[in-house]
């Protein structure tokens, strides 16, 4: 027999060795919220739900009730959950696809009603279960499916800044930030605070996580890194974008 | 605990909308997700005016969409939730319509016709009815009641609730826009006072205990890996309906047993039927009027042992055909002629089904 793993305790051990491709960024994210249900120790009060794209695969990845929804349509769906039952604490996990493109007016008007739900985006710059087609995350330049000859800004204009734009929609009790799997020990606080932001009752919270993707980068272990720990943050500012305690701080100054 | 906010019984005048708002209150309704489009409006009017004060619910939605998928959850949390729409909206809606019927969430829409195709009319149809059926990229695997009535209204509304959550399939009430907003008699009532016991809700999610250890966690999907994977789940989805279809399945006769003419029609356009039967009986033609009250199920069966009988069959319905053809589904193989009375988009009167049929 062999030893298993370490994994948080509130995964499925029973669902391992994960579904998700070699590299894959979601099971890094998946950790960071694993450890952040456990060390806040709220698994049996966790609504989970995950949209379409490659984040369905999570649909069975952790000891708590899980809804797989449509493409976009987590967002809504955990919203309604929270809704009727607002002691559960309700997880909306999806891609840059589903948060940015097709479910993004759930995403915003969430926000601005501001929801008490937490939303935790995988941004890996493209569409990756349907074979990597261009996203709205996709950089300039980059070559995708759809943009076989490198994303044209003047053609399909910039990446989506999701976190800035959740930031200037939402008012001082949302919680916001970017973290990235190159750092799980940041990305594991900032989910551990959007979740607690959401048990204090305060208000809509929102974790953007950059991911890799080499099965359509083509990258290799190496060019992998590099693109999340160079090339992303270029253009995707790793960090706290709007957190609950900056307004009382501004208000009281 | 809020009292209750029907004593008894009322007699009441009341529009469609709010006849809708009042049997979601007397159904123990949770919680509404709702977004604008006439001419379901006044449905959320009455609802956000009366549920604040039996701690009842309301969430306006960013679009249909958005409501359609919200209802979903709230039922998923264990809450009886409901949604109402019409016509552009209603086909925004069937993407989670196809979620519930798929997941079995015994979601209730309520439905009031406008006219189609696109934004069209604000006013009326039955156009509808094939999107309500069978709506998205599913197998029709939902319960729809076509009222014709204020009173239908009330009493299908509460009813919903309750075949929605016994058999858990997502339940349609169908009305239109001459429903939604004129105002008619009725009786609305607490449904104890009749007997009606409200079928118990529990959670699909969020229930108590830890999961993994004092439970399982419930892990819901509507995805699946193969062919074979979906076609078991498909093939006891519709095995699963058929099976509960006889239980549910209604519909009316009026003067049947000797029809030579058969006027087939569904909701109000029933009513002007049933009046046009009066007349023609009166004046010595042998008619008679099959009206389904469920659209889905469909009274297949009975309707074709009348279709045996009968002479001729009228369709008649403010559409282009939608009824037809769940009416030729249901009676394919006889040999009966089939007329069709289609006015998409406009109402029928009795006096033009009298003529019709006179002229025949």
């Amino acid at each position: 027999m062999s030893k298993v793993p370490n994994m948080p305790k509130s995964w499925r051990v029973e669902t391992k060795p994960h579904k998700f491709c070699p590299g894959c960024g979601h099971g890094l994210v998946l950790k960071a919220l694993g450890e952040a249900i456990d060390e806040l120790n709220i698994q049996d009060r966790i609504v989970f739900g995950c949209d379409i794209g490659c984040s369905l695969l999570s649909w069975d990845f952790f000891n708590v009730d899980t809804v797989q929804t449509h493409h976009g349509r987590t967002t809504p769906v955990m919203t309604g959950i929270k809704r009727a039952r607002p002691d559960r604490i309700c997880i909306a996990y999806m891609g840059d696809g589903g948060g940015y493109a097709i479910g993004s007016q759930h995403l915003v008007n969430a926000a601005s009603r501001n929801e008490k739900i937490t939303l935790i985006l995988a941004n890996n710059c493209n569409y990756g279960m349907t074979g990597g087609q261009m996203a709205p995350t996709t950089l300039p330049g980059m070559k995708t499916e759809t943009s076989p000859y490198g994303r044209d800004i003047e053609d399909t204009g910039y990446p989506t800044q999701g976190p800035e734009m959740v930031a200037a929609i939402t008012q001082h009790k949302a919680y916001v930030a970017r973290g990235t799997v190159a750092n799980v020990r940041q990305l594991k606080n900032y989910i551990k605070k959007a979740l607690q932001n959401q048990m204090d009752n305060n208000g809509f919270s929102f974790v953007e996580a950059l991911a890799g993707c080499p099965t359509n980068w083509s990258t290799n272990a190496k060019d992998t890194w590099a693109f999340i720990e160079e090339e992303m943050p270029k253009y995707f500012k790793v960090g706290e974008i709007k957190t609950p305690a900056q307004k009382e701080e501004n208000t009281n100054g | 605990m809020a009292e209750k906010p029907i004593q008894g019984e009322k007699r009441v005048f009341m529009t469609g909308n709010e006849v809708v708002a009042w049997a979601a209150l007397a159904a123990d309704v949770d919680i509404m997700y709702g977004y604008p489009i006439t001419p379901q409006n006044e449905i959320m009017h009455y609802w956000t005016r009366l549920a604040p004060k039996y701690d009842r619910k309301f969430l306006q939605t960013e679009d249909e969409i958005s409501a359609g998928f919200t209802t979903c959850g709230g039922v998923l949390s264990g809450k009886r939730a409901f949604t109402a729409t019409a016509g552009p909206g209603n086909t925004l809606m069937q993407e989670a319509m196809t979620m519930a019927e798929m997941m079995r969430i015994p979601l209730v829409q309520v439905v009031q016709q406008r006219g189609g195709p696109s934004t069209a009319t604000v006013i009326y149809s039955q156009q509808e009815v094939t999107m309500t059926c069978y709506g998205g990229n599913g197998e029709g695997l939902r319960i729809v009641y076509s009222t014709g009535s204020h009173q239908e209204l009330f009493d299908y509304t509460i009813k919903a609730f309750n075949i929605a959550w016994k058999y858990r399939f997502p339940t349609c009430v169908l009305g239109d826009g001459y429903q939604a907003k004129m105002r008619e008699s009725l009786y609305i009532y607490d449904p104890a006072i009749k007997g009606i016991e409200m079928t118990n809700t529990y959670p699909f999610v969020g229930s108590d205990g830890m999961p993994g250890i004092d439970r399982e966690p419930n892990h819901l999907r509507n995805t699946y890996n193969t062919e074979e994977e979906l076609y078991e789940v498909v093939k006891n989805l519709v095995t699963e309906y058929e099976k509960i279809s006889p239980e549910v399945v209604e519909y009316q006769t009026f003067d049947t047993d000797d029809a030579e003419i058969v006027i087939i029609a569904h909701g109000i356009v029933t009513r002007a039927a049933q009046a046009a039967v009066n007349s023609l009986r009166e004046q010595g033609i042998k008619a008679g009027h099959f009206r389904p009250v469920t659209l889905r199920p469909f009274a297949g069966e009975q309707l074709r042992a009348i279709a045996k009988k009968a002479k001729k069959i009228i369709v008649a319905e403010s559409a282009q055909g939608q009824l037809r053809k769940l009416v030729t589904d249901a009676i394919y193989g006889e040999s009966v002629p089939l007329e069709n009375y289609f006015k998409p988009g406009q109402g029928i009167t009795a006096e033009e089904l009298v003529d019709y049929v006179k002229g025949l």
